[in-house]
């Protein structure tokens, strides 16, 4: 039953509204157990109200009820799309959030209420009931649609593929099933978002479970077989479109970020590295005669580095690549950010006009050479890099956390992950800086996707330029 | 007939009032057209988008006022109050307790689209429900007996004005709509459902338990 009587406060027709916003006073945080060894991962509430005592600290925790869970994504129950005028329901909540296991398939429905420092578990979707209803498996990113909460899985239910998306009730989070009517020719999967003014959703490619679970698998990587395409499809008969590749060179193509007008259809997507010269790169897809389209506009080349200082994997190729492992789009569509994770650096770029980004701000922090200190503590090296990265809905703050995956993490960062949650100001016309303040570091858990109180940039979808 | 029609003026803004609450509530098509409008840039747009959507609930209404009338010829008069009244009473009930809305709709739709989704709309709140009260009420139906106008000695309005009815009633929603639609695409915005889209389900699921249990009390607001 819906009693309120008016939209949740924190839905907002356009993401023009949305940057009017007030300012979050919390942060969610995706914790994974930084052991793995029989210790459960969790969800960190963050003090992010520089009014408080507690700012920048860590104020509050759910601990899941499994072990073996890897927490990575999360998404709400809800969001602005709850106003969209085919399927309206604005007087859901955005209440609860879902934190899904990528290893283990489980879903936490986790209530923010009463008290958003204090977040509980309220129902646990088992993976049995995941991958029996969609005959998927590992669950990735979660967006609230206009009609139900869509979720992507990168395998099936045995751990091979194809990947794809499912579906479940926004009411009571029963799964529904997948997504999918005509697949065609996808088979991997990793993210997906959606232009919803044009019925258009899109999907990209990173592999299989059984390609990823223990790692990077240097013979596929230098074989190709990491994801390198982009799908189109009818987000209304959920029917496969068209397929755009990027060559099988440009390898894992990760995540999507399209323009958050719904009149507009272009959007950017990563790709983490070049089998060419182990650059990383960012592309725009776009519309072209009648068709989908997609064009690399960033490129960031990998950093000449002693063999000495590279984990075993990179030895031989004396560079460390950027791997750029995620980008985040403001809500104005003006600035794009880009979390080079392997060389430690995070960029700004403005993209007003999305062919032409420029680079305005960058600063160093980690790296699997660089290893640069935050300001807060000069003299201590730090190591993973730039990774999840949310934005203020006002596009005046950045949040971001450094590990990527645990068997990844392992392999880039052999010395282990030391987990630290950093956040940036950003300048009104682009420049970010470190806020002195605001450095959190997490000793037994390795920090993953943050979501802000009340909304974020990626995790609303609008259905009103 | 007219005679009638005339000494019933509250029945008649009943009915017309009934339209503008179905035409005001932003779920129930207006919005659509104005999210139409602002996709394609387009004024244009939107007032085209309103004919389909009208069409879609002039039908969803019609159909449950038909059946009423199979109804009526089938069954006593009094079987028929109480099972609309049940009816009533339970779908308010229902949508109070399981709100829903159609799924697998999108932003491109053309004219039978809208239509149809304005039909599913309407028939998944009970617009039609909504004007049993109304057309059944007793009272009503007593006065044109009383007047000589009723058809025998049923004492029940005669299906032309049922006719008339859904057919003020449907003006009333199309007038609101292209008034709200207007005001919201070139004055208030968007940013007005923030505060104004009042829980109109929530009224309409309450509204439709009231006027069932009304319906079988044989208390009706117009004499």
């Amino acid at each position: 039953m819906q009693l309120q009587m008016r939209p949740d406060p924190t839905f907002y027709p356009s993401a023009r509204l949305a940057m009017q916003a007030p300012r979050e006073k919390l942060a969610y945080v995706a914790m994974l157990s930084a052991d793995g060894n029989g210790t459960r991962d969790g969800l960190a509430v963050v003090d992010v109200d520089p009014d408080s005592k507690s700012y920048g600290k860590r104020i509050g925790e759910l601990v899941v009820t499994e072990t073996g869970d890897e927490l990575h994504h999360f998404g709400w129950n809800a969001c602005s799309a709850a106003l969209c005028p085919y399927a309206p329901h604005p007087h859901v909540e955005r209440r609860y959030l879902l934190l899904t296991g990528l290893r283990s398939s489980r879903i936490y429905v986790v209530d923010t209420k009463p008290d958003p420092r204090k977040p509980h578990i309220v129902k646990t979707i088992e993976p049995d009931q995941v991958k029996n209803r969609s005959g998927y498996s590992r669950l990735h990113t979660t967006h609230c649609g206009p009609d139900g909460i869509y979720m992507s899985a990168l395998g099936s239910a045995d751990g091979t593929g194809p990947g794809g998306v499912l579906i479940l009730d926004h009411y009571n989070f029963d799964v529904l099933g997948r997504w999918e009517v005509d697949r065609g020719p996808q088979y991997l999967a990793y993210d997906f978002w959606w232009h919803l003014g044009h019925d258009v959703m899109v999907t990209s490619e990173w592999g299989t479970p059984d390609m990823i679970e223990d790692g990077l698998n240097p013979e596929l990587l230098l074989g190709g077989k990491y994801g390198h395409q982009l799908h189109f499809w009818d987000f209304r008969k959920r029917k496969h479109l068209q397929t755009v590749d990027f060559g099988a060179e440009n390898q894992a193509v990760l995540e999507l970020r399209p323009s958050h007008n719904p009149t507009n259809t272009y959007g950017f997507v990563n790709v983490v590295i070049s089998l060419k010269d182990l650059s990383s790169s960012i592309w725009v897809w776009h519309r072209d005669n009648g068709k989908w389209a997609a064009t690399k506009v960033i490129d960031i080349p990998a950093e000449p580095a002693d063999a000495e200082k590279l984990p075993p994997l990179l030895k031989g190729f004396n560079a460390v690549p950027p791997l750029l492992a995620d980008i985040d789009l403001s809500l104005d569509d003006r600035f794009l950010y880009a979390s080079c994770w392997g060389t430690g650096e995070m960029r700004q770029y403005d993209v007003s006009d999305p062919f032409k980004p420029k680079l305005v701000g960058s600063v160093h922090l980690g790296g699997i050479v660089r290893r640069t200190p935050h300001p807060a503590k000069p003299d201590q090296p730090l190591n993973g890099g730039p990774q999840m990265v949310e934005i203020s809905r006002d596009g005046k703050r950045i949040y971001f956390t450094n590990s990527l995956y645990r068997s990844w993490d392992d392999q880039f960062y052999p010395d282990g992950v030391k987990s630290w949650m950093v956040k940036f100001d950003v300048g009104a016309e682009g420049g970010i800086t470190p806020d002195n303040k605001f450095f959190l570091e997490f000793n037994d858990r390795r920090a993953h996707q943050v979501r802000l109180e009340g909304g974020d940039s990626s995790s609303d979808s609008y259905c009103y330029p | 007939m007219p005679g009638w029609a005339l000494s019933h003026g509250w029945f008649w803004i009943g009915i017309f009032a009934l339209g503008c609450y179905h035409g005001i509530n932003p779920g129930m098509g207006w919005l659509f057209a104005v999210a139409l409008g602002l996709q394609e840039k387009s004024r244009r747009t939107v007032f085209q988008s309103l004919p389909p959507i009208t069409l879609g609930h002039l039908a969803s209404v019609f159909s449950i006022v038909a059946l009423a009338a199979i109804g009526r010829q089938e069954l006593s008069q009094s079987t028929m109050r109480y099972a609309s009244a049940v009816f009533l009473v339970g779908f308010g009930l229902y949508r109070g307790i399981r709100a829903r809305h159609p799924r697998w709709v999108g932003m491109r739709v053309g004219f039978w689209g809208l239509a149809l989704w304005a039909f599913i709309m309407s028939t998944g709140h009970g617009a039609g429900l909504m004007l049993l009260p109304f057309l059944l009420g007793s009272c009503a139906g007593a006065n044109v007996h009383h007047m000589g106008m009723g058809m025998g000695a049923s004492a029940q309005l005669p299906f032309d004005i049922w006719i008339l009815a859904v057919a003020l009633h449907t003006v009333g929603y199309l007038l609101t709509m292209i008034v709200v639609a207007y005001s919201v695409y070139e004055k208030f915005g968007v940013r007005i459902l923030k505060a104004g889209w009042f829980n109109f389900d929530l009224v309409w699921a309450l509204a439709l338990v009231v006027s069932g249990i009304f319906l079988a009390f044989r208390v009706t607001g117009f004499p």
